[in-house]
């Protein structure tokens, strides 16, 4: 069977939540992240219940939300994405049960209608995830595996499995800035680099670029969520005040060029994990 | 059937399973492994018999209620009184149980949601008998409906942390307390306060509330010879109820969840979730839900801050989809009647939750004959709810409160 997603290290994805502020400006958003180096998009659904999120996206979601975001209208803004110069993967993050209301099938039939190359649920575990793993075989879309510190024994399991890249979480937790990760980081991840036939990355709590340039020798790249999420928060205001949004955005690009630097620089000597 | 379920994954025909971020997963697989080891074990189970004896006054009395009987008109009405646990009502069935597995597992700090406030208290008062920490997540909205229970909290030395997201209730409590297990699973044990939630809490909580209608079971047959004809008993997440229903199941017995209609099913605000929501996942498990055509989960309503529940237990819709057990509705305005209607009557506060019960069964009852017998699981008392329906009743002291 060939390989569903085919991307190559080191991986910088940053993740935005669809419809926060606006529907148009994720678009916007979309095509600076893609400019300032972004290899592969996650896309967020927003959803009401999010257990798997922290306060800042919890708080990004209500935003979409109360502008109406559903399911459909973010598969809908991938197809608006490509329109406008969006070429990266586009992975959608969705929680399971709107993709259940939708129709598991119709989900992934729309999602390939509108150009997306990746879906990751964050509530299916690998136990739960066969019928869509079929699905998106057939439809030439991975299911994104993650595997968890407490994983242990399952990491072999779902890392054989895995499709597109493997999402390594760093630490206990729900999503959200963290100013440390764990010591133990390293270990779990030659473990999961070990069983892993697909890239390695890196997300939960990364929002430095210190952080990312210690993880560079660890793994095949990183996902920057909330720190992300957060700086658009910063910029909401300025973001939809007339005139100022290509001046915001820009500045938007700069924060994520810092944060993806140290992924494009030659690796130095290993460094302990902070 | 009930050999059968839930199955190695945790379901119950569809519903139930493990939709849950993959950290919990082996946790998750721990606790089961554990639950099943101790479930087998004698000497646990006759460790938690002990506790339930001598620490919550098991087993329950079965009140036979002669004046609510003769009120209806119909069948006679037994009540199985949970009200009577220590803590005022079946959650401490549960908490022991959970408790006693928590210390089996080496686990010295628990985590627990409330609504009611029944079980964060019922959990905080384990937690002080075992010598365990003890953090209670509770939406605002309930701190403000149930300050007694949260005054009891903090007296039993528990931690009680607001939840403000989404309704403030008890499904963003639920929300909150699974984040915090996510963050704190190494040493930290989830004691789920209903039969709801991802494989093994809905098997486990039944488990440990089964005793309600073993006992119920017993004390029916000596007193009337034979089985009631209908059990009556409220659903929200649906613990007391489960553990009502199970041992009956296999029998001839009409069985019967009552949700919270709120201010009617018709209206929007309801918590009626087997009546009106559709498949879905919540807190996860499949069951059934309130939720929009998008899956976005919508707030429920009910006066009864232990019913407020978008969701359900995985049992309960699989039981409600095999048509096993029928499932109704009562409102705000039928619970508060029945509230007064059984405090008059019978000299018993029940808790608001409990008294939807009792409205259908009066209502069940007035249809039958005194022949037939119809067994209420009066699963908490009302001494948390008397500060709400002085507000609902406009009176001072009592004043203006009247039975229809």
């Amino acid at each position: 069977m060939k390989a569903l997603l085919s991307v190559n290290p080191p991986l910088f994805i940053p993740f935005l939540v669809a419809g926060d502020p606006t529907a148009a400006l994720t678009v916007d958003l979309a095509l600076a992240l893609q400019d300032a180096g972004a290899d592969v998009l996650e896309l967020g659904v927003p959803y009401s219940d999010p257990l798997a999120d922290g306060p800042t996206i919890q708080r990004a979601a209500a935003r979409a939300l109360a502008g109406q975001m559903t399911l459909p209208k973010a598969i809908h803004l991938v197809a608006e994405m490509r329109k406008k110069g969006v070429k990266i993967p586009i992975i959608l993050f969705t929680y399971y049960n709107p993709v259940l209301q939708l129709g598991e099938e119709s989900f992934f039939a729309l999602a390939r209608e509108n150009g997306a190359d990746g879906v990751l649920i964050p509530d299916l575990p690998f136990e739960e995830s066969a019928p869509l793993r079929r699905l998106g075989e057939r439809f030439g879309l991975p299911l994104i595996s993650l595997v968890a510190p407490t994983s242990k024994q399952r990491i072999e399991r779902i890392a054989s499995a895995a499709e597109g890249f493997l999402y390594c979480v760093s630490s206990l937790g729900v999503t959200g800035v963290r100013e440390t990760l764990p010591e133990t980081l390293g270990d779990f991840l030659g473990e999961v680099k070990r069983h892993s036939r697909v890239p390695v990355v890196v997300g939960f709590g990364v929002s430095t670029p210190e952080q990312v340039a210690v993880l560079k020798r660890e793994c095949d790249g990183v996902v920057v969520g909330s720190a992300l999420v957060q700086k658009v928060e910063q910029l909401l205001e300025r973001l939809q005040a007339p005139g100022e949004k290509e001046a915001t955005i820009a500045e938007f690009a700069a924060y994520v060029r810092a944060l993806a630097a140290p992924l494009r620089e030659p690796c130095a000597s290993r460094e302990k994990f902070q | 059937m009930r050999e059968h379920v839930p199955n190695e994954y945790g379901r119950f025909g569809d519903f139930g399973g493990k939709f849950v971020p993959e950290t919990l997963m082996r946790p998750l697989e721990e606790l089961e492994a554990e639950l099943d080891r101790a479930l087998a074990d004698e000497s646990f189970q006759s460790e938690y018999v002990r506790i339930l004896h001598e620490y919550s006054g098991r087993p329950t009395p079965l009140t036979f209620a002669p004046n609510l009987t003769e009120w209806a008109g119909g069948a006679k009405i037994y009540l199985k009184r949970e009200d009577l646990n220590h803590t005022g009502a079946h959650k401490i069935n549960n908490a022991i149980g959970q408790a006693l597995l928590a210390r089996r597992m080496g686990k010295k700090k628990l985590i627990a949601e409330t609504g009611a406030g029944q079980h964060g208290v019922a959990a905080a008062t384990v937690a002080a008998h075992f010598g365990l920490d003890c953090i209670v997540f509770m939406g605002e909205e309930d701190i403000k409906r149930q300050a007694l229970n949260v005054f009891r909290m903090k007296l039993l030395g528990a931690e009680v942390v607001p939840v403000s997201s989404g309704n403030r209730t008890l499904k963003d409590a639920t929300n909150e307390a699974i984040r915090y297990w996510v963050a704190h699973c190494d040493d930290h044990f989830y004691m789920i306060g209903s039969v709801v939630g991802p494989h093994p809490y809905p098997k486990m909580v039944r488990e440990f509330q089964r005793v309600i209608g073993d006992e119920a079971k017993e004390q029916v047959l000596a007193r009337e010879g034979k089985l009631p004809d209908v059990i009556v008993a409220c659903v929200g997440g649906g613990s007391n109820a489960i553990g009502m229903f199970y041992p009956f199941l296999q029998d001839d017995v009409r069985l019967v969840g009552v949700e919270a209609a709120g201010k009617g099913i018709d209206t929007p605000h309801h918590a009626a979730t087997i009546t009106k929501g559709t498949k879905g996942v919540i807190h996860g498990a499949m069951t059934y839900l309130l939720q929009d055509e998008y899956g976005q989960i919508l707030e429920p309503y009910s006066i009864s801050a232990g019913l407020d529940y978008p969701g359900v237990g995985p049992e309960h819709a699989y039981l409600a989809s095999i048509g096993r057990v029928d499932y109704e509705s009562a409102t705000d305005a039928e619970a508060i009647a029945a509230f007064q209607l059984l405090a008059q009557t019978e000299g018993i506060i029940p808790a608001i939750e409990s008294a939807h019960a009792v409205a259908k069964a009066v209502e069940l009852a007035r249809r039958m004959t005194p022949d037939e017998t119809v067994l209420v699981c009066l699963s908490g008392r009302g001494d948390k709810d008397v500060q709400t329906m002085m507000h609902h009743l406009g009176g001072k002291e009592g004043e203006g409160v009247v039975v229809r």
